[in-house]
């Protein structure tokens, strides 16, 4: 079990050289010559040379590359160009914002989608089952962007029940959270209605039924316990979802977290603000599958973590 | 073919036709601005109303509507093609190239695959063409997982040996005949992820780095007219609407596929 937490660690290593290498060579691709934008275009050949070396860009691609890791773990993920705040105290400003609604979605989607799944799953044929199937397909393929804003619409600024956008207390977190959930939600219906499905006509049950034990006995121990793995993983899978989400769904409802960070940054093409926003979304989604894959072998004790490669 | 796939693929190439037909029939131009009318609601002369720049959105929809589903399928095919390849090398090889290229795949999906898009497209410039390049490198994967495991059952089958023992180079064997057998495989998957496809376009649009404006997108018009909500609704509306009904039919249609090829194995997402 340790080892395999090392061994997951040290995965990271590989993926945040990665995506810090596509960052840096981003920052190197934008046009204009930083060196020329400090001294002016006039200055004699010997200044730009000499600000050249002190700067470093004179130096090769990868021995550049290495001062900017130095630079990110130093906690140094430079200024915006906009505010001209650090990008690192902003993030860990918002983060939390982004936790908060993340997992308010999740208090939405978790237990709706497994009860919805669950009840299409009991009930086969019926306009329950339908229309829980017609949830899962209609709620990945409408576009949150365009669900946030006809719910503002309706709820807001028709009906005037909930602020349509700020960050706050409950009323201000409904909305935002409602509509980042409907995806989750609907991934979540279907997969445990087809995990619940296979478990349910296994022998197992039928035992536990002719020992007439109730209903909700069964449900929780004899099926959710085996039908569970297929969900936790979606749920955790999931949390990229909300991360993904994030950034249109803060951004239509004024919620200061990340996502809002990261698509002003996209907005105002604020390069240090994307690169440690894709960063810090990339750390926190890594993380998150670690635990997710570290809760099966809890679950699931015959999953073995070690050795599951073919 | 169940009624209600016929009647969804009735209803997406109708669609499809509207869209590729718009610039011959006799709607007003998508990128005309006519200051006289802006945000005009639905009416007989623009049966979707006119934008904040009095462009009429019916155009603007149809006209997007191909690039929206252009790019996403020319997304779909790129990705389906390098992860057809790479499934077909990877599993047929083995060892060090499967090594290296699964670890490509694991490193790839080890990233939120939104935020990764919007990397890739910022280091680009902003453009469809960028759309298709960072959607192509974030889709593959799932191709070529599938295709690997495939190709790993395939090439233990007795055909595979015999072709070996007349003589076939390794080649000939992947190309003639393992690839035939993984290319359904790869299609159905491809029509699976259609509709993700389109949504990701929209979404990519949406935050500004798909098709350059004024140049009509479902998405970059939502993120156009989001302002203009309670003067102009339809103006989000009717763009929206032909997104979400895109890309569900997609979806259905793929849940169809899903079924009838039992690929209910298939990561999530």
């Amino acid at each position: 079990m340790g080892r395999y937490i090392i061994k997951r660690v040290l995965l990271l290593i590989p993926v945040l050289a990665g995506i810090t290498f596509v960052a840096f060579l981003l920052l190197k691709a934008i046009p204009g010559d930083p060196v020329l934008n400090l001294v002016g275009e006039r200055s004699s050949p010997e200044i730009i040379e000499q600000l050249r070396k002190e700067i470093g860009s004179d130096r090769g691609l990868l021995q550049q590359y290495a001062g900017y890791l130095g630079l990110l773990a130093r906690g140094d993920f430079g200024r915006s160009y906009h505010t001209n705040r650090d990008v690192l105290s902003d993030i860990a400003a918002k983060l939390p914002n982004t936790l908060r609604l993340a997992l308010a979605a999740m208090m939405i989607a978790v237990p709706l989608g497994v009860m919805a799944g669950c009840a299409a799953a009991y009930h086969k044929s019926g306009a329950l089952a339908a229309a829980v199937e017609a949830f899962s397909v209609a709620g990945v393929s409408v576009p949150i962007f365009w669900s946030g804003l006809l719910i503002m619409l309706l709820v807001s600024l028709e009906l005037r029940l909930l602020p349509p956008s700020g960050t706050g207390g409950l009323r201000f977190i409904i909305l935002p959270a409602a509509v980042l959930s409907i995806p989750a939600m609907a991934t979540l219906a279907r997969v445990t209605r087809t995990a619940v499905s296979e478990v349910l006509v296994m022998p197992h049950v039928n035992t536990a039924r002719a020992k007439g034990l109730t209903a909700t006995r069964i449900t929780l121990l004899h099926v959710m316990k085996n039908a569970i793995v297929p969900v936790v993983t979606i749920i955790g899978l999931d949390f990229g979802s909300y991360l993904n989400g994030a950034v249109v769904t803060e951004t239509i409802f004024g919620w200061d977290g990340l996502g809002r960070f990261t698509m002003e940054g996209i907005t105002m093409r604020d390069y240090p603000v994307i690169l440690g926003c894709v960063i810090a979304g990339t750390v926190l989604f890594v993380l998150v599958n670690l635990l997710t894959d570290l809760l099966y072998h809890y679950l699931d004790p015959r999953v073995r973590l070690y050795d599951r490669k073919k | 073919m169940t009624g209600r796939s016929r009647a969804v693929l009735i209803i997406l190439l109708l669609f499809l036709a509207g869209s590729a037909a718009a610039p011959f029939l006799p709607f007003p131009d998508p990128l005309t601005i006519d200051l006289d009318h802006l945000k005009q609601p639905p009416s007989s002369a623009h049966p979707f109303g006119t934008d904040s720049k009095g462009r009429d959105v019916l155009s603007r929809v149809l006209h997007g509507g191909v690039i929206s589903i252009s790019v996403a399928l020319v997304a779909a095919a790129v990705s389906a093609l390098i992860g057809f390849s790479v499934g077909l090398v990877s599993g047929y090889f083995g060892g060090k190239t499967d090594t290296v290229l699964m670890a490509l795949v694991d490193f790839l999906l080890s990233f939120p695959s939104l935020l990764l898009a919007v990397a890739i497209s910022v280091v680009l410039p902003p453009g469809i063409y960028s759309v298709m390049i960072a959607l192509s490198v974030v889709g593959w994967t799932s191709f070529a997982r599938l295709v690997r495991g495939h190709v790993l059952t395939l090439k233990e089958s007795s055909f595979v040996e015999a072709a070996r023992a007349v003589g076939c180079g390794h080649m000939r064997v992947l190309v003639r005949h393992i690839a035939p057998l993984c290319l359904p495989l790869a299609l159905v998957m491809a029509g699976i992820k259609l509709g993700g496809f389109v949504l990701a376009e929209a979404t990519l649009s949406f935050l500004g780095l798909g098709a350059q404006p004024p140049a009509p997108t479902w998405g970059a018009m939502i993120s156009a007219s989001r302002a203009y909500i309670i003067t102009a609704p339809w103006t989000v509306i009717f763009p929206g609407a032909a997104l979400t009904l895109t890309a569900l039919c997609f979806n259905i249609l793929g849940e169809e596929l899903r079924g009838r090829f039992e690929l209910k194995g298939l990561r999530e997402g």
